[in-house]
């Protein structure tokens, strides 16, 4: 939600001065449209644009929205899917088991939270997803940060990469059961696997988009190698680096779940399942609810991070 | 400082050369302009003299030293920027210093100094994205300035700006010029500016750049705006002028 960046009061209504934001009516008229304007300015101060019809003005694609208008969206795109829910729960459509009520999904997320299953099972889920993203980032940031930099490295690495790219993780998981056991390796493993080939190639990406310029001008000041790489590239990557794991952590998070559907004893999926077993799909709802809270949490703290990083970038 | 450049060409695409057989020799403390219409070669020569790609043919010689890569005696300056936009201004200068190994105090004692030639003093802890154009190029300018380089290579480093601020840093850059003991290379598509900072203007021609004239600029060495006005100036303005107009015409007519 906190997706879209404050466009208040960007200057984007300049269409007042209706000579300024002119329609023209067709493309082809526009060079004799302008020799009118000339002509028409200096005899008579006319309407120089001779296609313009009075009042109608162009806007631009990616006008502002205020900061009202922006947050009365922001509140309708939570409200309007929540109040279809509780309608369609209370307009007895549909069988509870099915589809329970938000209250009901309330009621059930309390019990759990209550009896203390909830806070384990959101306790072993987070420390699956903090090893297994904080493996995969220590794997994929060198080796996206080598690519980018060494064209050598990208012709080496980036076939292999990238085909390994479209092999979906989760298909991964009988064999990696057989390879580790059902225990937290396979977890784990799932989880670095589905993130690290993305996350490598996306940093990259990153390293790559560095300016040329700086990179020759930085040799100009007496820098080596190494110094451009730790004091020029990676500094001026880290921003988009961290914007690369925001996007691969919400992957992450959903292969926790994943992983956790199968062969588990805790952890949120392993709630799901243990729900499914006995149709409690109130308790289902309650743990996607939260699945989606946890998820947006680590989304607006990596934000953050960004943001504080990359204050430069703006 | 002598930098000599002996037979110098180079070629990006085999039997199409960019530049061929340049044979100067640029003395020290000269400021030298290198005029030429697009197509004329006259950044790739700074490139080859900054080091940042090699020559096909001859060679450059920095008082008697073959250039074989970059480095801080030939400070660079482009015509956009190139800051580090995460460095605050202090730290832009910095960073040639810090591969010195310089004592931090002597560093900070360099950086102040720079800052206060370039008049920037005040702006130390901003963020380059805060700075205007020109502001930001003076910062460029002292970032290089800082490594002491025996030659400042300038790209066309106020092509971006506007007018008036042109102006002013053609000034500022004559007053670094006598501040500070260094030559200066200067790269312009702007003849006034060249005819009006030079001490010296070069010339190319296009479809190899080649040294078409080599002109001594015999105008006072303290030159006011109002120079600009003069006879003397706007007649060697006019024949730096014909001839790169010409080279530009036979461009076209080669495309």
């Amino acid at each position: 939600m906190t997706g879209v960046p404050a466009r208040a009061g960007a200057p984007t209504r300049q269409a007042a001065d209706p000579g300024a934001h002119a329609d023209v009516d067709a493309g082809a008229h526009v060079n004799a449209d302008r020799g009118a304007h000339v002509s028409a300015d200096v005899s008579a101060g006319g309407r120089p644009w001779s296609g313009v019809r009075p009042g109608r003005r162009i806007r631009l694609l990616n006008s502002g929205v205020s900061a009202r208008v922006a947050w009365v969206l922001r509140a309708l795109s939570v409200l309007v899917p929540l109040a279809a829910w509780q309608a369609l729960s209370a307009s007895g459509l549909v069988n509870p088991t099915f589809l329970p009520s938000p209250a009901a999904v309330w009621a059930a997320g309390n019990a759990m939270a209550a009896s203390g299953d909830l806070w384990s099972d959101l306790a072993a889920s987070l420390g699956r997803i903090g090893l297994g993203f904080a493996l995969a980032v220590l794997i994929s940031v060198p080796l996206g940060f080598t690519m980018g930099a060494l064209p050598w490295a990208q012709a080496l690495l980036e076939p292999m990469i990238g085909l390994l790219r479209y092999l979906p993780a989760s298909a991964f998981i009988p064999l990696l059961i057989i390879w580790l056991g059902i225990g937290e390796a396979s977890k784990v493993a799932l989880l670095v696997l589905g993130v690290v080939f993305f996350n490598t190639l996306m940093t990259a990406d990153v390293v790559r988009q560095v300016p040329r310029r700086l990179l020759e001008v930085s040799a100009t000041l007496g820098a080596g190698r190494l110094r451009v790489a730790s004091r020029v590239v990676f500094p001026y990557a880290l921003p988009g680096m961290i914007d690369a794991m925001r996007v691969n952590a919400a992957a992450a998070w959903n292969f926790v779940v994943v992983a956790e559907l199968i062969a588990a004893t805790s952890g949120l999926g392993y709630r799901i399942t243990r729900a499914q077993r006995f149709l409690q799909t109130d308790r289902i709802f309650a743990i996607l609810v939260l699945i989606g809270l946890i998820g947006l949490a680590i989304d607006v703290l990596l934000r953050l991070l960004r943001t504080r990083i990359g204050r430069w970038a703006g | 400082m002598t930098l000599r450049l002996e037979n110098l060409g180079k070629e990006f695409a085999a039997g199409r050369p960019v530049l061929a057989d340049l044979d100067v020799t640029i003395a020290s403390g000269e400021f030298v302009c290198v005029v030429g219409a697009s197509g004329s070669g006259k950044s790739t020569l700074l490139s080859l003299i900054a080091g940042l790609i090699p020559p096909t043919t001859g060679r450059i010689l920095l008082d008697g030293e073959e250039v074989t890569g970059p480095g801080p005696e030939r400070g660079l300056v482009f015509q956009t920027a190139s800051l580090y936009p995460w460095r605050s201004v202090a730290r832009n200068v910095a960073f040639g210093l810090e591969a010195l190994r310089l004592p931090r105090a002597r560093r900070q004692e360099r950086v102040g100094r720079l800052l206060e030639e370039v008049g920037l003093a005040h702006l130390a802890g901003a963020l380059p994205g805060r700075l205007s154009g020109g502001q930001q190029q003076r910062v460029a300018i002292a970032r290089a300035l800082a490594c002491s380089p025996r030659v400042l290579l300038l790209d066309e480093p106020f092509g971006a700006l506007d007018v008036q601020t042109k102006e002013d840093m053609q000034l500022f850059i004559r007053q670094v010029w006598q501040d500070v003991p260094t030559t200066v290379i200067m790269v312009t598509h702007d003849v006034e500016e060249a005819v009006f900072l030079g001490r010296r203007v070069l010339v190319l021609s296009c479809d190899p750049g080649r040294i078409a004239r080599d002109l001594a600029v015999d105008l006072p060495a303290e030159r006011a705006l109002t120079e600009k006005r003069s006879p003397e100036f706007l007649a060697m303005r006019a024949e730096v002028e014909d001839l790169v107009r010409a080279e530009h015409r036979a461009h076209q007519a080669r495309v």
